[in-house]
């Protein structure tokens, strides 16, 4: 009954978030920043796709009603996407049709390096058709001013959570409704509008934690992520297989195993898909069904074939502080010192040594 | 000679009794010395778990927050707590013990206790969904 019931609903729309109350519009991936409580999520979808470097990373905006100003989204992202487009038209459902049990959600990647204080920078902004959406580059507190200048309501977990993805990569998304953009458009309630997010990464990376942002801890987050590559991957944490349970809660690995050519022939024949590559890819299905309190991880993802998935990305440790630049500064000083007091030691002794055969 | 010196010692002793006395009652009547306690807000918690107080002591708060949100520190009973979580004033600052403390900032405030305190006064903020986040602390009296 419940499949039931939650296919019929990602059929009918495409992926995100539901918002109750006067305001309503939907988001998929990223945190979600609106006021007061006013929000729930049901499942949402992402496809992260990965081949040769770049993650194609998609998930889809639902608009539905009277947007509120302050309703937006952050996605934190793994690292500076090279462009953000208009996505696929129905790309998301037809994976949730190919799997069966339908729903929503998912995310992208890692990075390094904390820009600390500071104003975040505006690397590039967008439009996708009623969205607006900027990419920022900065700390957690830069990043948290800017969405608070800039309208977005942010629940009391974000200066955490926000914190947990600029320790690992200081990029990310934000998305913003325009009401007004959403009308001229002829963009009804209920309209979902797929992003495509091209992210030159060493391996994908999919957020998780963000999901939690504005929920209580015993909220269940739940969350359809699918995954192409060009191997079986290997994840962390890694995915535990599917009890037959509906209550089973945890990252559940429901689908693992070569893409249909009928899967790969539909999504390649989509709307502004012709990224997809024309070869066999390994599709992942995962579904994200755990109480937001547990969810304090990322899903980590090696596609190279090493199955080494990197404890960082997954959000289980934090790169390690660089050493402060008077330290560097310091110790090359030493290094260089040493190296001429080397050089003239061993001058001296040549020179010592050619003057006593000249004698 | 013996006569006057014990009368002179008498009143010595008298007059460093009184001064005792007065300055036994100046001591209780006059209120405790104001504190200062500094409170750090980081990641919406408090850095202050807990908060003692004596009878009509005057505490001023110096409150930092470090996160880029905006939060409230306030300082009441139960009631008054209550009144906060389900009320819509934008802003605090007005009224002693009550601030808002934006994104970035440093704000004080000066808050004199009362002689008794009922259970359930605490400090906490208001804001939507920071309280139950765990922005809150309770203050006790000393005994």
């Amino acid at each position: 009954m419940r499949r039931h019931i939650v296919r019929a609903a990602a059929v009918a729309t495409i992926a995100a978030i539901v918002v109750f109350g006067s305001a309503i519009s939907a988001l998929a991936c990223g945190g979600l920043v609106a006021p007061n409580g006013t929000i729930s999520l049901t499942r949402t979808t992402t496809l992260a796709a990965y081949h040769d470097g770049i993650e194609h990373y998609l998930t889809s905006f639902q608009f539905s009603g009277k947007v509120d100003g302050s309703l937006g989204s952050i996605t934190p992202l793994p690292g500076v996407p090279t462009k953000v487009i208009k996505g696929g038209d129905w790309t998301l459902q037809r994976l949730e049709l190919e799997v069966n049990p339908p729903a929503l959600e998912g995310f992208a990647v890692t990075d390094a390096a904390v820009p600390a204080a500071g104003a975040a920078q505006v690397l590039m902004r967008t439009q996708v058709d009623a969205l607006n959406i900027t990419i920022l580059k900065g700390g957690a507190t830069a990043v948290g001013t800017w969405a608070r200048e800039h309208g977005f309501f942010l629940p009391p977990d974000a200066p955490a959570v926000l914190d947990f993805y600029a320790q690992r990569s200081p990029i990310f998304m934000a998305t913003k409704f325009s009401e007004k953009r959403a009308q001229a458009q002829g963009i009804v309630g209920g309209e979902g509008i797929p992003v495509h997010v091209v992210i030159p990464t060493p391996n994908p990376w999919v957020p998780l934690r963000i999901l939690t942002l504005g929920r209580q801890p015993q909220d269940l987050v739940q969350a359809d992520v699918f995954l192409l590559t060009d191997r079986d991957p290997a994840m962390l944490p890694q995915a535990v297989s599917p009890s037959g349970r509906p209550d089973q809660q945890g990252t559940i690995l429901e689908r693992s195993g070569w893409a249909s050519n009928g899967l790969m022939q539909d999504l390649r024949s989509d709307q502004r898909s012709n990224w997809i590559p024309d070869q066999p890819m390994w599709l992942s299905y995962l579904k994200i069904d755990e109480r937001a309190g547990d969810l304090t991880n990322d899903l980590a993802i090696d596609a190279s074939g090493f199955g080494h998935p990197d404890p960082i990305a997954a959000g289980f440790a934090f790169p390690a502080v660089p050493a402060p630049a008077g330290a560097t500064a310091a110790r090359t000083i030493l290094w260089l010192g040493m190296g001429v007091a080397l050089v003239a030691l061993f001058s001296r002794r040549r020179i010592h040594a050619l003057a006593a055969r000249s004698r | 000679m013996n006569v006057r010196r014990r009368g002179t010692a008498a009143a010595a002793l008298l007059a460093v009794a009184a001064a005792v006395v007065v300055l036994a009652f100046t001591a209780a009547a006059a209120p405790p010395p104001e504190r200062t306690v500094n409170v750090t807000i980081h990641f919406s918690h408090f850095d202050l778990a807990s908060l003692q107080v004596s009878a009509g002591e005057t505490v001023r708060f110096v409150v930092t927050n470090t996160d880029p949100i905006d939060h409230e520190f306030l300082v009441g009973d139960a009631e008054m707590q209550q009144i906060h979580e389900a009320g819509t004033e934008a802003s605090h600052g007005a009224r002693p013990g009550e601030i808002s403390v934006p994104a970035g900032a440093t704000v004080e405030t000066t808050f004199t206790f009362p002689g008794r305190l009922a259970s359930g006064w605490e400090f906490a903020c208001h804001l939507p969904g920071h309280y139950a986040y765990g922005m809150h602390g309770p203050i006790t009296m000393t005994t």
